[in-house]
């Protein structure tokens, strides 16, 4: 289906892209109609300069999003641990 | 009848206020006359499958366009300009429907044109169509494919880019409408096809309605999983059915 609904967060960091890097300021993420990946809905994730400049984009099956989020947390906890 | 030879370029229409919009246009091989139709794409933008549909109801005859529904949001790639597009919540409908006619417009100034001019969309697209349908006069003929939001149960949902449930609209529909949907779909679910289909029954409209069964939303998109082989063959030919029975 089409939603519409997105979520936004501001973030600072850097990403990577054909550009090559530049600094991000927001990610924009929802779970709706790929355009490149082979599926029916895809968690996307725009990384963005500013509110319209997409710097680099993913889409990904909803099972995949799930492990992202709980590699991340798991790499945050170990990594602030091992870092202080 | 299916035409072997067609020619397909990037053309420009005029839209809302004026505005120079690319489109993507094919038409059969010959001096016609042609039926057009103008496609509306889906909310993932002016993709390849968009381009695809094109050339296949040129192959069937038809003078098609699909017109770059983002092109505000650029210059950019179609995907990127689809992000921007979602990111500012999506396109005006009045915009939409002006670029619409303006589509229609472009059909109807080509020679080899026979003067009449059907619509489809899918998804968003879907949506699209039947606004356009209910707000636009000079529509011959209008395809539907599982639009979503045309009913709206939660009026949150209404936005400053799209003011009103399409629905609502219905009793301004001047063309007959062919609607398919997949039994499996969430938006639009049965029941709100069910609802759909009592609005134009009561509004004493020219229908047709038709449901797959083991189909759910998407179900011509033959580079995703939503693909049903047999539902796909069957809405296009009822598709070719419908447009050759109403725009000649």
């Amino acid at each position: 289906m089409c939603s519409y609904i997105t979520e936004k967060t501001e973030i600072s960091g850097s990403a990577k892209g054909a550009g090559g890097w530049s600094n991000v300021t927001a990610a924009h993420v929802y779970y709706d109609h790929p355009f490149h990946a082979s599926l029916d809905h895809a968690l996307s994730i725009d990384f963005m300069s500013g509110d319209t400049t997409r710097k680099v984009a993913v889409e990904m099956s909803a099972e995949s999003a799930r492990a992202l989020v709980a590699s991340i947390l798991a790499a945050l906890e170990s990594g602030e641990e091992a870092h202080g | 009848m299916s035409y072997r030879g067609m020619t397909a370029e990037i053309v420009t229409i005029t839209g809302d206020k004026g505005d120079k919009i690319e489109a993507y246009y094919a038409k059969p091989a010959g001096k016609g006359p042609f039926p057009g139709v103008v496609l509306i794409h889906h909310m993932p933008g002016w993709d390849d499958w968009t381009m695809e549909a094109v050339r296949k109801l040129a192959h069937q005859g038809f003078a098609c366009i699909a017109h770059h529904l983002y092109h505000r949001s650029g210059p950019g790639t179609p995907d990127d300009l689809a992000a921007k597009a979602r990111s500012a919540g999506g396109v005006y409908d009045d915009e939409v429907v002006a670029d619409v006619k303006g589509a229609m417009e472009f059909l109807r100034a080509q020679p080899e044109s026979n003067g009449k001019v059907g619509m489809m969309g899918f998804c968003s697209g879907g949506r699209h169509t039947y606004l356009a349908a209910c707000r636009l006069d000079g529509v011959d003929a209008a395809v539907d494919c599982w639009g979503g939001n045309v009913v709206v149960d939660d009026p949150t949902q209404l936005t400053p880019q799209r003011p009103v449930a399409p629905i609502d609209l219905t009793p301004n529909l001047k063309a007959p409408m062919l609607g398919l949907f997949g039994n499996e779909d969430k938006n639009p679910s049965p029941a709100q096809v069910d609802t759909l289909e009592a609005k134009l029954k009561e509004c004493g409209k020219t229908y047709d309605f038709h449901r797959y069964d083991g189909a759910g939303h998407a179900f011509f998109a033959a580079e995703r999983p939503a693909y049903r082989v047999e539902q796909a063959n069957d809405g296009w030919q009822k598709i070719y059915t419908f447009y050759h029975k109403h725009l000649g």
